[in-house]
């Protein structure tokens, strides 16, 4: 396993290459220096003399990829591709164009990312099970099929429209919770109230109907027909049998997704004012910070290459019959 | 053991029973928050009650809160009232009027000759040679508390060079335990003025002020090449740099004097350069400040100018999360200054002169927090959680009071608010202009496709209803441009005398767009006849670039196309974003456009300059977008540029303006108007897009915001109960059909269960 583990770590390392060299190739295919430099200095007069001193002061004022002036290796070393990669692999983040300090600024933002992606990760998790296995303990019900249909018009829905419409029911008639915001302690409560809840219903739908699915195709299998042969009782046979069972699929989707938590979620974090990584990205995106772009993207994809290895880890430990080889 | 169904509903009722107690338990507590704030309020408890003003920033924190290169509307609620530059502009008058902030009055400028001999006043421009500003500064003025002032028993900086146990743990300029101030001196001027020609701050106004002080230019280029030789041996974006000490690398343009005057040299006449001393490009840096920032580590952790700035202002920087809050506190140092007691007529009936003679600032903090979406920002303010939603947004209020005409309902709880929603004309516009250097909407290059050019320009000018434009697209929120000179400008002239007469009739005394048979006449004059080449017959297309984006599909865009269909003409859009949008105008390939200026000071010169001819943005970088060229309006405008304010000024300003209505190289459009929006326990609120440090003048009153955030937010609850019945009603009936199916046997018997003994048995059978 161990060999395993490593092979997919240097594929995972050459994977990392391949989306920085994409990342580096897509924004400068959309943006110059000169555009960033511009819309960095905004505001009027923006002086030729201003853009040159903003991109030398980045290291922008050199070639993308091949520095025919310069000399040897140089030629290479001296762009801004090398200059703005090579440390991007050693996990050094370097400053945004606007100076701030990235590894900090995504230190300090985890954390409210984290506060709103876990309880989130968890609870929706616990409740799309909970919706799924009742559906399927009600199965041929009207309960059932009401349950089917709403999660399909809950599956069609936008999350955009859980967000404005929790925010119209509970922060502007009910005035139960704050509409945004963000603040440590018992506070955190009243302002993460909201965007879990919402977080948590606008993926019920899919989920608990993908679950159930699930759920449907264990529960017509020999051994949930023996158990129930043996006299086993129904929520038995659900809960420590067809549940296991189901585990595999489940965990393919849900421990890949554990690293990305600490990417936060773009929209949600916006409109609630939280101030996470989600947040963050969308600012530099915005702002088109070169460098806060490159590393949330790297970060992201080195985030999700962690989560599949350890979902290929976890599947041993949910069945005994994987093995790697 | 496993449990029966009714067990597990059971256990699960008791199991809500207990996280709605526990719930309850919550509610207990937040109950005992509410007896001073509401549930939904995104402060800390009791914070209404606080001297403290709420209101927000959307999108992103400012970029640049460094002086010398913070040039952005977002950014002047922070510079503008932590810096001060040597003037200001007084608060209540309009016209705008220039008064002393740190200098102790408006200083009139020395005029010199080649050989260095003292003129009069009236000396002819031509005579002049260097204007030569002295300005006293008031002795006494502190900056406020920082650690870059701070020093040890022994006298030596606590601070400078910090070592790494004292730097330990500090991420931000409160972390710093020990603080200190010093006395604002002309030295400190001189720094910042020296600044502004630093390579590492790259300041967007260095380049228009090194046009004229004396020397200044020369010497951006004497640091640009001490930078690069400091900077030789360090990698590229390098971020610990040494310290460009400025102290003892001057030029002739700027000196101290003495501690207390400062001494600014000007090429020529420049009368509008005392405006730009009233900007934060000229507010003081302490050296001590520059230094302790450029201490190694301090970048990394952001502790720079940019995000920490040092001031002699009514506020300081107290709190800065980046994307997330700013709070501006009371500078404790700072000396007070009394409100006003002069205004504008109308100001005295609005109670903005009560306040008379008191020392500002009135508030004690400013919390600035993100709000990204308008929703949150806009049920915040209804709520009362914020007092104005943004300080520095001359449209918020506007946007209200098209929302309150729109709809009787808004209007309505508007009204019930009590909500303050002032507005002014300002000092900016929106205009179209057309491209000087195309063939076929620009100059010409005979004279007979000259006037045919001019022809067209006026036929679209006519053609193009301005006043349908605002009545539809800024619902009456601006007024129709007759010139490019704002209201409150002198320059300006209203009522008839100032009708455009190339585009407008006058009637009764009003004015009144000309008709589109008269734009068909010119239109035909200029050699389209019914909008087609009358040589090829070809349609005539115009291209006009769009910096909107959205594939050109927007609702203003196809007004626009209609405009010119009107009269026969095509309007292609090219849609792009602002980006190449620039680029296309920097290299003067767009044909026709749209786009508006914010004036930097209250003078008819930065509206006129946008036009004078080596002022042209393709090839010269300036602000001449449309890159018009007429000598005869380039010379009035360097006639007009040297006069001071008065009837002469005037005059010279009318026959350029004369000029541009003839040749059309724009359409005037609009001058938007600026509104604010207040919460009624907002005092001494006055909607102004020129005078940047409102805040010192505003006051709030607390007990007021308090009882009416208790009276808009009681929370209602009983609807979560309705839900959680309605829950209870969809699951438990098909419980108990469940039940009822599971005690059938085979043949629809109902069975009666053991339920112990088939637990028991179900155990054993395991």
């Amino acid at each position: 396993m161990i060999a395993y583990i490593f092979r997919r770590l240097m594929y995972g390392a050459l994977i990392l290459i391949g989306v920085n060299v994409f990342t580096f190739v897509l924004f400068f295919a959309v943006n110059t220096p000169d555009d960033m430099a511009r819309l960095a200095i905004g505001g009027q007069r923006v002086s030729a003399d201003a853009v040159e001193k903003w991109k030398a002061d980045r290291g922008y004022d050199k070639p993308l990829f091949l520095n025919t002036e310069a000399s040897g290796l140089n030629k290479y070393t001296d762009t801004i591709f090398y200059q703005r990669s090579v440390p991007l692999l050693k996990f050094d983040f370097g400053a945004s164009d606007e100076g701030r300090d990235i590894g900090r600024e995504i230190g300090v933002r985890m954390w409210p990312s984290l506060a709103l992606a876990i309880p989130t990760f968890i609870l929706g998790l616990l409740v799309s099970i909970a919706f799924s296995l009742s559906l399927v303990f009600f199965r041929s019900t009207r309960l059932d099929f009401w349950g089917v249909v709403l999660c399909v018009f809950m599956l069609s829905i936008s999350g955009l429209f859980y967000i404005i419409a929790g925010q119209w029911l509970f922060s502007k008639i009910l005035r139960l919770v704050p509409y945004s915001g963000f603040a440590w302690g018992w506070d955190t409560v009243k302002f993460l109230a909201l965007p879990i809840l919402v977080a948590i219903i606008s993926r019920l739908g899919p989920e608990a109907r993908f679950y159930r699915s699930l759920f449907l195709e264990e529960i017509g299998k020999d051994y949930v027909r023996t158990a129930r042969a043996r006299g086993l009782s129904e929520r038995v046979v659900l809960f420590k049998h067809v549940l296991r069972n189901a585990m595999l699929p489940i965990l393919t989707g849900t421990v890949s997704a554990l690293p990305l938590l600490f990417m936060g979620s773009l929209i949600a974090e916006s409109f609630f004012g939280i101030p996470g990584l989600g947040s963050y990205t969308i600012d530099a995106i915005g702002a088109q910070d070169f460098s806060v772009v490159r590393a949330m993207v790297f970060l992201g994809a080195s985030l999700y290459i962690l989560g599949l290895i350890l979902a290929d880890i976890s599947y041993t430990l949910a069945d005994p019959r994987v093995r790697f080889e | 053991m496993f449990l029966s169904r009714s067990g597990i509903l059971k256990k699960t009722i008791a199991l809500c029973t207990i996280v709605i107690l526990a719930g309850c338990d919550q509610v207990t507590e937040w109950s005992r928050v509410s007896l001073t704030s509401p549930i939904n309020s995104p402060y800390v408890a009791g914070a209404e009650k606080q001297n403290v003003l709420y209101t927000a920033f959307t999108q992103r924190s400012p970029k640049y809160l460094d002086p010398a290169r913070s040039y952005s509307t977002d950014e002047t609620p922070y510079t503008y009232n932590i810096y001060e530059p040597l003037y200001g502009y007084h608060y209540l008058k309009r016209p705008y009027e220039l008064i002393p902030r740190t200098a102790t009055h408006v200083a009139e400028p020395m005029f010199l000759d080649w050989q260095g001999n003292t003129l009069d006043a009236e000396a002819q421009p031509s005579e002049i040679v260097e204007s030569v500003y002295d300005i006293s500064l008031r002795p006494g003025i502190l900056f406020q508390p920082h650690p870059s002032f701070a020093r040890k028993e022994d006298g030596r900086y606590r601070y400078w060079p910090i070592d790494a146990q004292e730097f330990e743990g500090k991420f931000a300029i409160p972390d710093f335990a020990g603080t200190g101030t010093r006395e604002l001196t002309a030295h400190d001027y001189v720094y910042a003025l020296r600044r502004l020609a630093s390579p590492r701050v790259a300041s967007p106004i260095f380049s228009t002020l090194a046009q004229h002080i004396v020397g200044m230019e020369a010497y951006g280029k004497r640091l640009r090449e001490i930078d690069t030789d400091l900077r030789k041996d360090m990698p590229a974006g390098a971020r610990d740099l040494p310290w460009l000490d400025l102290r003892d690398m001057g030029f002739s343009g700027i000196e101290a004097l003495d501690e207390h005057t400062l001494r600014i040299r000007v090429k020529g006449l420049y009368p509008q350069f005392k405006y730009w001393l009233a900007m934060t490009f000229v507010a003081p840096i302490p050296w001590e400040a520059d230094r302790f920032y450029s201490q190694p580590g301090m970048a990394q952790r952001n502790l720079s100018l940019n995000y920490w700035p040092v001031g002699t202002g009514p506020y300081m920087l107290t709190d800065s999360l980046q994307n997330r809050r700013h709070v501006l506190s009371r500078n404790p140092n700072f000396r007070g200054e009394p409100y006003p007691c002069e205004g504008e007529p109308g100001d005295q009936a609005a109670g903005l002169l009560l306040d008379c003679g008191k020392m500002t600032p009135f508030i004690d903090r400013i919390v600035f927090n993100i709000e990204k979406e308008s929703i949150p920002l806009q049920g915040k303010f209804m709520q009362g959680y914020y007092d104005i939603p943004q300080v520095d947004r001359g449209d918020t209020g506007v946007a209200m009071l098209v929302a309150a005409s729109d709809s009787t309902e808004k209007a309505a709880l508007y009204a019930k608010h009590a909500i303050q929603l002032p507005t002014t004309v300002e000092a900016q516009m929106q205009y179209f202009g057309f491209n000087w250097r195309d063939p076929v909407v620009g100059q010409g290059d005979t004279p007979e496709q000259q006037v045919r050019n001019r022809k067209l320009r006026q036929a679209l000018s006519i053609a193009f209803n301005w006043e349908e434009f605002v009545a539809i697209f800024q619902n009456d929120q601006a007024q129709v441009a007759y010139g490019p000179i704002p209201p409150g400008i002198l320059g300006y002239v209203s009522g008839e005398a100032g009708f455009n007469r190339v585009v407008y009739d006058v009637k009764d005394g009003k004015p009144q767009r000309k008709s589109l048979e008269e734009a068909r006449r010119l239109l035909a004059e200029a050699g389209y006849p019914n909008g087609r080449d009358e040589k090829t017959g070809a349609p005539l297309v115009l291209h006009f670039d769009s910096a909107s984006g959205g594939g050109g599909s927007s609702p203003t865009l196809d007004w626009m196309r209609r405009q010119f269909a009107n009269i026969g003409v095509q309007l292609d859009v090219r849609s792009t974003d602002y980006n190449r949008f620039q680029e296309k105008m920097a290299r003067g390939v767009a044909q026709m456009y749209m786009w508006g200026w914010v004036a930097d000071y209250p003078d008819a010169e930065n509206f006129l300059f946008l036009l004078y001819g080596p002022n042209a943005k393709a090839g010269k970088g300036g602000e001449n977008a449309s890159n018009y060229v007429n000598p005869a309006y380039d010379a009035l405008f360097e006639k007009m540029r040297d006069l001071p304010d008065g009837d002469e000024k005037a005059h010279v300003i009318a026959e350029m303006i004369k000029v541009l209505q003839e040749d059309a190289p724009w359409m005037f459009g609009a001058f938007p108007k600026s509104g604010g929006a207040f919460q009624q326990w907002v005092g001494n609120a006055k909607p102004t897009q020129m005078v940047r440090n409102t805040l010192q003048y505003m006051k709030i009153d607390p007990e007021l915001r308090a009882k009416k955030i208790a009276e808009w937010n009681p929370p209602i609850w009983w609807p979560l109960g309705a839900l959680i019945a309605l829950i209870a009603a969809v699951v438990w009936p098909a419980w108990r059909v469940l039940r009822r199916q599971e005690r059938l046997n085979a043949f629809g018997e109902h069975v009666q269960h053991d339920r112990a003994l088939s637990e028991h048995s179900s155990e054993k059978r395991q």
